[in-house]
């Protein structure tokens, strides 16, 4: 046996801490953005849209062109210092045009993302939270609304109101919020028989109490999560809706209408096309890779 | 008991150590552990959750998924023959379910919902044993009828959720026993299940092991369980072990502090005063930063300087009974233990 | 006040399942003494849950009459009601649900003082701070979030949101078969403590019979729904009326092996009987061991065998 002091074999004097907690304090939000910044590929969706929308907001403030005014003496430029981002054939300047298509595809998808919070939050989470009765009748609504297809809708708006911004708004309120609600309600349906909102309810708790401090705050992480990925969503169908005629009218330009007037000089002047879809394509894998990370680091199932 | 003639070994697990790799850093789930196991012998892993029982068990088999578990070290030499730590996934499938059985705490997740129950039993049978198709269903049945299940010819041909938990967990011990193992690794069985059913499936287990020797190796936190069930028990607390021995040993002359505070936290049910229960304060120790001299020195009111500076050696106590504890160190101060023959609490 | 806190009579609450009613507690009668400690035990699907869930209002009863302090329950009015709820509490089985993880400890117990507006500033500081001084947690604990908690220690803090608007009464749901064995005896030791610092009266619920018998001062038994037995804990275990629980007692493994070596065990047949197409007659006749024909014929009414002894059992 090994020699040891006597000395250690004396009784500790002591109050140990037996309820000490060795790990630091983080709330669920500090720890899901620690979690987030060590996904570099998140991290890199993420700078990217900060630049772009950087871009989009003061690119067309700084430059000397706008998007409409044409030039007949400078068309089809390639890039050059003058024209960052060459002319087209009407010689506008494309990087303003390019940049002002980003600002409408991101507000565009900032609607949805509004439309989604409001309308699709709101009615998920009020057909979850009453259920029986109610929650039926709303869940076949919006199974109805969610049966008349997008295109469908779009193309009677048309008709109707001119094609534009608006009209595309209008119609992606119509039909698309209602994944968001299916989404939430089958959050709040889940969550109401947890014990912690039992345990509100027996101290007392109303229901708009209820809602407020225990439901949302623990559905938001899941919301933010779907919000990551109906924002390219509806980037991508503004851009489709343009690309086939039915979206922004000119002068006006939006990604989708950029690609398609350089497809069709794409033979002779590719950037015209290029680099519209490069912008395009960016945004849309920024949203992606920077959802999917959000997902990573909200999942409560990932947490530890 | 076990102790007679020349027992065969059949599992000897050397100084496991197993961590899981998390964003945090390394969580040291196993820290050392040590045991062997012989033939027809019956050993429990007591201790409370996260104390690295089921771990220690699921590296057995192989189960842990890796990553983000790793062996670190030690050495696990199943049947005298290779270290299964460094075996191939593809001759571990080999040994699983031929070999060796498990049966966990949750029949429903264990069991394959979208297979009836027949099949799920004659798979290892075809895969293992080279039965042909007919053979098998008579074997499964066969099996069926072993573990106490009426109608066993409609049984097989039902679904997992078409059955109660208890029915569940019989099927999961045919199923565990089938290809006739000879060790057999039991999760917290009975842990998911009513009492009566409890009681219902150790007189099973009781019942096929006196049949069959399979070793057992059982994981529970309930010392009733144990009582019943083993020969020998193994206490772990923060990924080592504290203290080993056979039932007696353990129940009836424990030497370490944590044993005592096990023993002292339950309630008997056949005691006829309201003793007070003697809870061990606080909580265990995170072992993403384990402490540096004794785990449970923090809980334990006989700790010593030593205690805080250094984990204890394990002292023998008898051949077979060993405590990893100062107190059996010849120059710490006599304790008088607060439990002993009888269970009964001095107090 | 009068002597029984609360009363309970022909108590039932089905479930509508669309093919049928799952009858999950079906006609109980029993009070509960100021003070004592009532244990309600039984197997998963006995529907003892339910009873406690139906009593604080978290269920509508489907029939019955629910009494506390005196009064009817469905008969309060709206000022009433909110006395009523300040004055019964509930502790939650699953230490990991029960506490919203978005929210701080401090917060979490602070939600029926915010509630009810017993404090507002610096002095619902310091009763969010004496709570957690009384279930013997540390005052820093208040900024933290559940989630850095073990399960003894969240356990705990739902004892203090349960505490902090100082009801009379707590339903305690399952409270320790979560956890494990040596932070169970903290817990009890933390509901026997509170209990005589402010004489209150509990509904203690869980299946676990050994802890049962040690905190409670009496025991009703459940099966299918139905009450069996009623007696004090020492009579319970002493002299087992009911053949259910004469075996339930028999089932339970007792942590002593020369006990275990040489108990004889009475092990039931089969298992219990779905609550949806419960047998006729007495619920628990299909396991019995001494089932009689008149056991599937009539259920048995509770009698009063010996004095504060009740039972419902054609053998008496």
């Amino acid at each position: 046996m090994m020699q040891l002091k006597k000395e250690l074999f004396a009784p500790v004097k002591r109050d140990l801490d037996q309820e000490r907690i060795v790990r630091p304090s983080l709330n669920y939000w500090q720890d899901a953005w620690r979690r987030l910044k060590k996904n570099k590929l998140a991290m890199t969706g993420l700078i990217i849209l900060i630049l772009l929308t950087l871009f989009a907001i003061f690119a067309p403030f700084i430059s000397s062109y706008d998007y409409a005014t044409q030039d007949y003496d400078v068309t089809n430029q390639k890039p050059s210092l003058e024209h960052l981002f060459g002319t087209d054939q009407f010689g506008r300047d494309l990087w303003v045009r390019i940049w002002w298509g980003t600002r409408i595809s991101l507000f565009i998808g900032l609607a949805a993302a509004v439309i989604d919070l409001i309308v699709g939050v709101l009615y998920g989470g009020i057909s979850g939270y009453l259920g029986g009765r109610v929650d039926n009748i709303m869940q076949r609504a919006s199974e109805i609304v969610y049966s008349i297809p997008f295109l469908l809708v779009t193309i009677l708006l048309i008709m109707y109101l001119e094609p534009g911004i608006s009209t595309i708004i209008i119609a992606y309120s119509i039909t698309g919020w209602v994944p968001m609600a299916r989404l939430v309600r089958g959050q709040v349906l889940q969550m109401k028989e947890q014990e912690y909102v039992l345990a509100a309810r027996t101290l007392g708790a109303k229901p708009l109490r209820i809602i407020l401090k225990h439901l949302i705050p623990n559905a938001l992480g899941i919301i933010v999560v779907q919000i990551t990925f109906v924002v390219p969503n509806a980037i991508f169908v503004e851009a489709f809706l343009s690309f086939i005629g039915l979206g922004i009218k000119p002068p006006l330009a939006s990604l989708g209408s950029l690609v398609s007037d350089g497809a069709q000089t794409m033979r002779f002047y590719p950037h015209q096309m290029l680099l519209p879809t490069a912008v395009f394509s960016l945004i849309l894998l920024s949203f992606n890779l920077l959802g999917d990370g959000l997902r990573d680091a909200l999942d409560p199932k990932m947490r530890k | 008991m076990s102790e007679k003639k020349q027992p065969t070994k059949i599992l000897d697990v050397k100084d496991l150590k197993v961590s899981f790799k998390t964003y945090a850093g390394e969580i040291q789930a196993v820290r050392g552990v040590s045991f062997d196991l012989y033939k027809g012998e019956v050993l429990a892993i007591v201790g409370e959750s996260g104390c690295g029982k089921s771990v220690t068990a699921q590296t057995i088999m192989r189960l842990v998924p890796s990553p983000p578990s790793f062996i670190k070290e030690g050495s696990i030499t199943f049947d005298n023959k290779s270290d299964i730590t460094k075996l191939s996934e593809r001759a571990m499938e080999k040994i699983r379910g031929s070999e060796m059985g498990m049966i966990f705490q949750d029949p429903m997740t264990s069991l394959n919902p979208t297979m009836t129950i027949g099949k799920q039993i004659a798979e290892g049978l075809i895969k293992h044993q080279g039965l042909n198709k007919e053979q098998a269903a008579e074997r499964s049945v066969e099996m069926l009828r072993l573990v106490g299940i009426s109608n066993p010819e409609g049984r097989i041909k039902q679904y997992p959720h078409e059955l109660s938990g208890g029915m569940r967990q019989r099927i999961m011990i045919a199923i565990a026993l089938a290809c006739s193992p000879k060790l057999l690794i039991a999760d917290e069985p009975t842990t998911a299940l009513d009492v009566t059913i409890q009681a219902q499936i150790i007189e099973l287990m009781q019942k096929l092991q006196e049949k069959t020797e399979t070793a057992i190796i059982l994981i529970t936190h309930d010392l009733g369980v144990v009582a019943d069930m083993a020969q020998r028990v193994v206490v772990m607390y923060a990924g080592k072990i504290v203290e080993e021995g056979s039932v007696d040993d353990i129940f009836y002359n424990p030497k370490h502090p944590y044993t005592w505070g096990l023993l002292k936290s339950v309630p008997r049910l056949d005691l006829e005063h309201k003793s007070d229960l003697v809870p061990i304060p606080g909580t265990p120790p995170d072992l993403f930063a384990p402490p540096k001299g004794c785990a449970f020195a923090a809980r334990c009111p006989y700790a010593m300087d030593i205690c805080l500076q250094q984990d204890p050696d394990k002292f023998e106590v008898t051949n077979q009974h060993k405590a990893a504890c100062w107190l059996l160190h010849p120059d710490a101060p006599a304790v008088e233990p607060p439990v002993g023959k009888g269970g009964k609490v001095h107090a | 006040m009068p002597d029984n806190i609360l009363e309970v009579r022909g108590l039932k609450k089905h479930f509508d399942l669309g093919k049928g009613a799952l009858k999950a507690v079906d006609g109980l009668n029993f009070e509960i003494r100021r003070g004592e400690t009532l244990g309600l035990v039984g197997e998963s699907g006995c529907g003892k849950s339910t009873v406690g869930k139906t009593l604080i209002r978290l269920y509508e009863p489907t029939e019955g009459e629910i009494v506390f302090n005196g009064k009817s329950v469905s008969k309060m009015n709206a000022k009433e009601q909110r006395e009523f709820t300040r004055n019964m509490q509930m502790v939650f089985q699953d230490p990991y649900a029960s506490l919203n993880p978005r929210m701080t400890v401090g917060d979490i117990i602070a939600e029926g003082i915010d509630i009810h507006g017993l404090y507002k500033g610096k002095k619902r500081k310091e009763r969010v701070l004496q709570l957690l001084a009384d279930v013997g947690l540390n005052p820093e604990h208040a900024g933290r979030f559940p989630h850095e908690f073990s399960g003894g220690q969240r356990q705990r803090i739902g004892i203090a949101r349960a505490l902090a608007i100082e009801p009379q009464f707590i339903i305690a749901d399952e409270p320790i078969s979560a956890l494990d064995v040596s932070v169970q005896a903290q817990v009890i030791n933390l509901f026997q403590n509170l209990q005589k610092q402010h004489g209150l009266t509990y509904l203690f619920i869980a299946h676990d019979l050994a802890m049962v018998k040690h905190i409670s001062d009496r025991i009703g038994v459940m099966y299918l729904g139905k009450l069996v037995e009623l007696t004090t804990s020492e009579e319970l275990y002493a002299n087992p009326l009911h053949p259910y629980t004469q075996s339930l007692l028999s089932a339970i493994p007792i942590p002593d092996p020369d006990v275990e070596r040489t108990r004889e065990r009475i092990i039931l047949e089969g298992e219990v009987p779905s609550p949806l197409n419960p047998p006729s007659g007495c619920p628990f006749r299909t396991r019995c061991p001494h089932a009689m024909q008149v056991c599937a014929e009539t259920m048995p009414p509770m009698k009063e065998i010996k004095p504060g002894h009740i039972t419902a059992c054609h053998l008496y």
